[in-house]
């Protein structure tokens, strides 16, 4: 059981009103080599609505000031709007307390977080940390700089070739050794959405922790970390229409309390001598610094902007985009999708049999069609299907059904320049 | 399209097709690896020397058209060049593709390189087209490490 929508309540939802949306967002109406911009690379990057850019504007013009500090009245209420967005992100993902939101940097960020305070404190020589073969290089690499210093070793459960990860896989590779699973909730490049809710169920079975990098889920399906049972769960800002450059890391507040700070500085402590100093009470503990206060800001935005629209009619909307695009391009002879696991969220991956997917990309650019070619920091992923890089497509709310079609055009029109 | 017809020239498309001189060479006495991390382009690039000129060149791997097309080109060019020459052709090769020269009245010294100035209105794809050409730089001056495009 994931907590991706089933087709039945998809369909009774009401549709979703997607010219007024497309209104939002006024890069969208940008040409691109004299084309209108078909975007579709919001697995990278989604836009930004006119809500999220003002808000970040008028946080500037009305209300700058620094946080937690000072009595002044900006300092006041910069710090009150700061922490409202806290909130808003609590209620955003259904954690218990605004003790369990940091904010950080990015998803990056957040597990990288988690790497070194919680990793450090609790995983030594010969442990074990488990990923998945579909994760995201920035839930590689920290794991493997991790391992690196502290002797564990980073297993990894094996991916299939439609693109999945099987449950009972996670649970054959589980040891008395492993002491953190680590999965994305939804991959990158192929779009597979994971069975989350029962892997964090076995790591539970178990006394596993799980941390769930929810990068590309936050802005496509409603999550709720309780009911997830995730004990840290990582997402970005910049690819749920808000701002980049912020992000947020939930952890259980049990977990959190036990680890040690992550950087040092300002704002991270109640008081300082040269002999000891006291850390601060969560979530304060795990913020050094001055912080993105504007991106939080923006932030805040970005998620009430969501939370105006009807959660089921954007899935709905988005699983047909992802359907119109699967069904279309199967149809284009020498195109063969990559990643058809039954689970998908609105990402279609695709190679062609004889031109490379950057020539792909540069004619599609001609056409005013943005879309991600590479390797989408996800080499392995490449390598399990011994391919250099794919075409990606991924979708956002304000994409058309008439976009998908500009796309299918655009690849007749890269075969038609390669003859 | 037409100026994604100058970057897919008829004589692009076809050494992407049949690319020359596309083996490995067993007596290499320099081989070297050529790798884009952005996209994945990877060429091994192998030279035999015979004192200072370039006896034999030919490459192995896989890229996007723009890339193993250069390779190609570039192996039919250098072959039984002297060090110096093809350090020439480089160069006249980079400032072609960045946009430094014009064709117009270049052509004749240009001969088939001219083919990818086209590539210059396509900043994001210089580095496809200069891949082999830096790795065979980095052979002829004898460079140890693998060369990248960072």
């Amino acid at each position: 059981m994931t907590i991706h929508t089933d087709h039945v309540s998809v369909q009774s939802a009401k549709a979703l009103d997607v010219a007024r949306i497309r209104r939002d967002f006024p890069i969208l109406t940008r040409k691109i080599h004299g084309m209108p911009l078909v975007y579709l690379d919001n697995a990278a990057t989604t836009q930004k609505p006119l809500a999220v850019v003002e808000a970040e504007k008028s946080f500037y013009l009305t209300l700058n000031s620094n946080i937690h500090r000072g009595v002044h009245t900006l300092s006041e209420e910069a710090t009150a709007a700061f922490e409202g967005v806290r909130e808003t992100v609590r209620n955003f993902i259904g954690a218990a307390t605004t003790r369990e939101i940091i904010f950080v940097k990015g998803t990056t960020e957040g597990i990288n977080l988690v790497a070194h305070s919680y990793g450090l404190k609790n995983i030594r020589n010969g442990d074990e940390v488990l990923i998945s073969g579909l994760e995201h290089h920035s839930n590689i690499v920290p794991w493997q700089l991790l391992c690196e210093r502290t002797g564990a070793v980073l297993k990894v459960v094996p991916l299939q070739d439609d693109g999945s990860i099987k449950l009972e896989d996670v649970t054959a590779l589980m040891t008395g050794r492993t002491k953190l699973l680590a999965v994305a909730h939804i991959s990158n490049a192929l779009g597979t959405v994971n069975a989350v809710k029962s892997m964090i169920r076995i790591a539970h079975e178990r006394g596993i922790p799980a941390l769930i990098d929810g990068a590309q889920a936050v802005a496509h399906q409603k999550v709720n970390v309780q009911e997830l049972d995730a004990d840290f769960y990582a997402f970005s800002g910049h690819k749920m229409y808000g701002p980049t450059g912020i992000g947020v890391l939930y952890g259980k507040e049990t977990l959190l309390e036990g680890m040690p700070p992550y950087q040092g500085g300002g704002d991270m402590i109640k008081s300082v001598t040269f002999e000891k100093t006291v850390y601060n009470d969560l979530p304060h503990k795990f913020e050094a610094g001055t912080p993105n206060i504007a991106g939080v800001i923006g932030l805040g935005a970005a998620i009430n902007y969501l939370q105006g629209i009807d959660a089921s009619a954007l899935e709905a909307h988005e699983t047909e985009l992802l359907e119109v695009a699967t069904a279309s391009l199967q149809q284009i002879d020498g195109v063969r999708i990559i990643g058809t696991a039954k689970e998908k969220a609105g990402v279609v991956s695709f190679i062609t049999k004889t031109i490379h997917p950057h020539d792909v990309g540069t004619i599609m650019d001609r056409e005013g069609i943005a879309v991600r070619t590479g390797h989408h920091c996800a080499q392995p992923v490449m390598d399990h299907f011994r391919i250099p890089a794919t075409v990606r497509a991924s979708f956002g709310m304000y994409n058309t059904k008439e976009e998908i079609g500009r796309l299918v055009d655009g690849v007749q029109k890269v075969f038609e320049v390669f003859g | 399209m037409s100026d994604l017809r100058a970057l897919y020239q008829e004589v692009i498309l076809d050494h992407n097709k049949n690319p020359r001189n596309f083996r490995a060479m067993e007596d290499a006495d320099r081989t070297l690896d050529g790798y884009n991390p952005l996209c994945g382009d990877r060429y091994v690039i192998y030279v035999r020397m015979n004192g200072d000129i370039v006896a034999d060149v030919s490459f192995t791997g896989s890229g996007c058209a723009i890339s193993k097309a250069s390779a190609s080109v570039m192996s039919t060019l250098v072959k039984n060049k002297s060090r110096q020459e093809a350090a020439k052709l480089f160069d006249q090769f980079h400032d072609l593709v960045t946009g430094k020269t014009a064709v117009h009245g270049n052509a004749d010294e240009l001969g088939r390189l001219a083919v990818f100035a086209g590539v210059s209105e396509f900043p994001a794809r210089v580095k496809c087209a200069s891949l082999a050409w830096h790795t065979l730089k980095a052979a002829l001056e004898q460079q140890a490490h693998p060369v990248t495009t960072e």
